[in-house]
């Protein structure tokens, strides 16, 4: 496939690895902030080609892993309910709730659908006018514009028998929260390639004045993330401190303007609870009050919902990049994908299940 | 999550801005995706698709520049 083979060339990977090594002179500690990149570093096997001087803490930037349970046990409420027909991504099936989880709900007999876009939940609520449809609106800023369009469409169709429960994540200000903490180790990060595809990079500007940290803006092939590893190492060793963008081919600065445009349109920014993290300001996404009609929080009595994290999880901890999923007690034993115990088990881009998957484990 | 994948735009339909449609090849499997985000994509535009929008043209001229900088990656910094 054409703009996928050329980034997973193993003798392009070899040169990058190499040069890294040439320019590498001490440790240092990157992050990578999307979930798909720690899938990628891990499936391949990146980490441990590189220096050992070189440290990967792998971040935050899986969605499924930082929906707050209380969210998850609201779609499970929902989903519940007589005449609806509830719609997710497939990833988020699987993640327990605080009794059940949709999978199992779905067993039980509840109408449950995985679709792959939110504009097929819409299709469905077109089709089926005499049920509710409900969206499980997931993820960063790549797909909240996806979630935006289906609610912006069915207003302008004013269908009804469609909502939306919104769970929005946002990437800089957990950015600004890791880089805030006291027990921040990070000194590089490479940013989440396809966000920036929607919002550009001029967020990470003052972030990286602020805070005096190189952000590379990185891609998720191989070759991709080793390019981003060798572009923020270079800015260390050399003391410098910039944006720069790895991934050009693909994200512009000012980002996607239109999805920018309606992104801004159907959702306010809000102070959002990240699962294992906490309330991060201004870290989510709620959908506005003029789409109020199509928010599925107004539509079913889910407001009190409000449940508390299990406290046995480290999986805060993996998050923030405290914690290598191997040095949990619980990592294989008590906590697999079969029985997880918390969202970086479930997500395949969760720390947890990448290194269950693709490392061996005692 | 952010998972988005490489496609070519063989066929548009539809007129109005958000809800133009292109027909996307992916190596030998075609879908239907929104274009309602890229208003410019063209007919065998290459462009990264996620959950059925296709978001980003793929620029050809910065993708044949980044697999020169690390083809021609510093001899003397490898070593080579």
């Amino acid at each position: 496939m054409k703009f996928v083979d050329e980034y997973r060339d193993p003798k392009a990977a070899k040169k990058i690895l190499q040069a890294i090594k040439s320019i590498t002179t001490q440790s240092w500690r990157i992050m990578e902030v999307c979930g798909g990149q720690t899938h990628s570093i891990i499936k391949h096997g990146l980490d441990q080609l590189l220096p050992d001087q070189i440290e990967l803490i792998h971040g935050p930037g899986c969605p499924v892993c930082v929906t707050p349970l209380q969210y998850i046990d609201k779609a499970l409420a929902i989903a519940q309910q007589p005449n609806v027909i509830f719609c997710s991504f497939g990833d988020m099936l699987r993640v327990p709730g605080s009794e059940h989880d949709l999978l199992s709900l779905k067993a039980l007999g509840a109408d449950i659908r995985i679709v792959y876009s939110p504009l097929d939940a819409l299709k469905l609520a077109q089709q089926n006018v005499n049920k509710k449809v409900v969206f499980f609106g997931v993820g960063f800023e790549t797909t909240a514009p996806t979630v935006a369009l289906a609610i912006h469409q069915a207003k302008s169709l004013q269908l009804d028998n469609f909502s939306v429960l919104a769970c929005h994540v946002r990437v800089p200000p957990v950015m600004e929260a890791l880089l805030g903490a006291k027990d921040n180790t990070v000194q590089g990060f490479l940013g989440a390639g396809h966000v920036c595809t929607i919002m550009g990079y001029h967020e990470y500007l003052p972030l990286a004045e602020r805070f005096n940290i190189p952000i590379v803006i990185t891609g998720f092939e191989p070759v991709d993330i080793l390019q981003g590893i060798y572009l923020c190492i270079k800015q260390l060793e050399q003391g410098r401190v910039t944006v720069e963008n790895q991934y050009s081919r693909v994200v512009k600065q000012q980002g996607n303007q239109p999805a920018q445009q309606l992104l801004q349109q159907v959702f306010t920014i809000v102070d959002q609870q990240w699962r294992g993290l906490g309330e991060i300001p201004q870290g989510g996404l709620a959908i506005s009050e003029d789409y109020a009609d199509w928010n599925a929080e107004n539509q079913f009595s889910v407001t009190t919902i409000n449940t508390q994290e299990p406290s046995e999880c480290r999986s805060g901890d993996v998050l923030k990049g405290l914690l290598k999923p191997e040095g949990c007690a619980e990592f294989g034993k008590s906590c697999t994908p079969e029985h997880p115990l918390g969202a970086t088990m479930v997500s395949s881009e969760g720390a947890c299940a990448a290194y269950y998957r693709y490392r061996p484990h005692g | 999550m952010c998972l988005a994948v490489p496609g070519k735009i063989i066929v548009i339909t539809g007129d109005s801005p958000l809800s133009r449609m292109g027909k996307i090849d992916f190596s030998g499997i075609s879908k239907e995706i929104s274009l309602a985000y890229l208003p410019e994509a063209q007919l065998n535009d290459y462009v990264i698709v996620h959950a059925g929008f296709a978001l980003s043209i793929i620029d050809q001229q910065e993708a044949e520049a980044s697999l020169e900088a690390f083809q021609q990656l510093d001899d003397f910094e490898v070593g080579l």
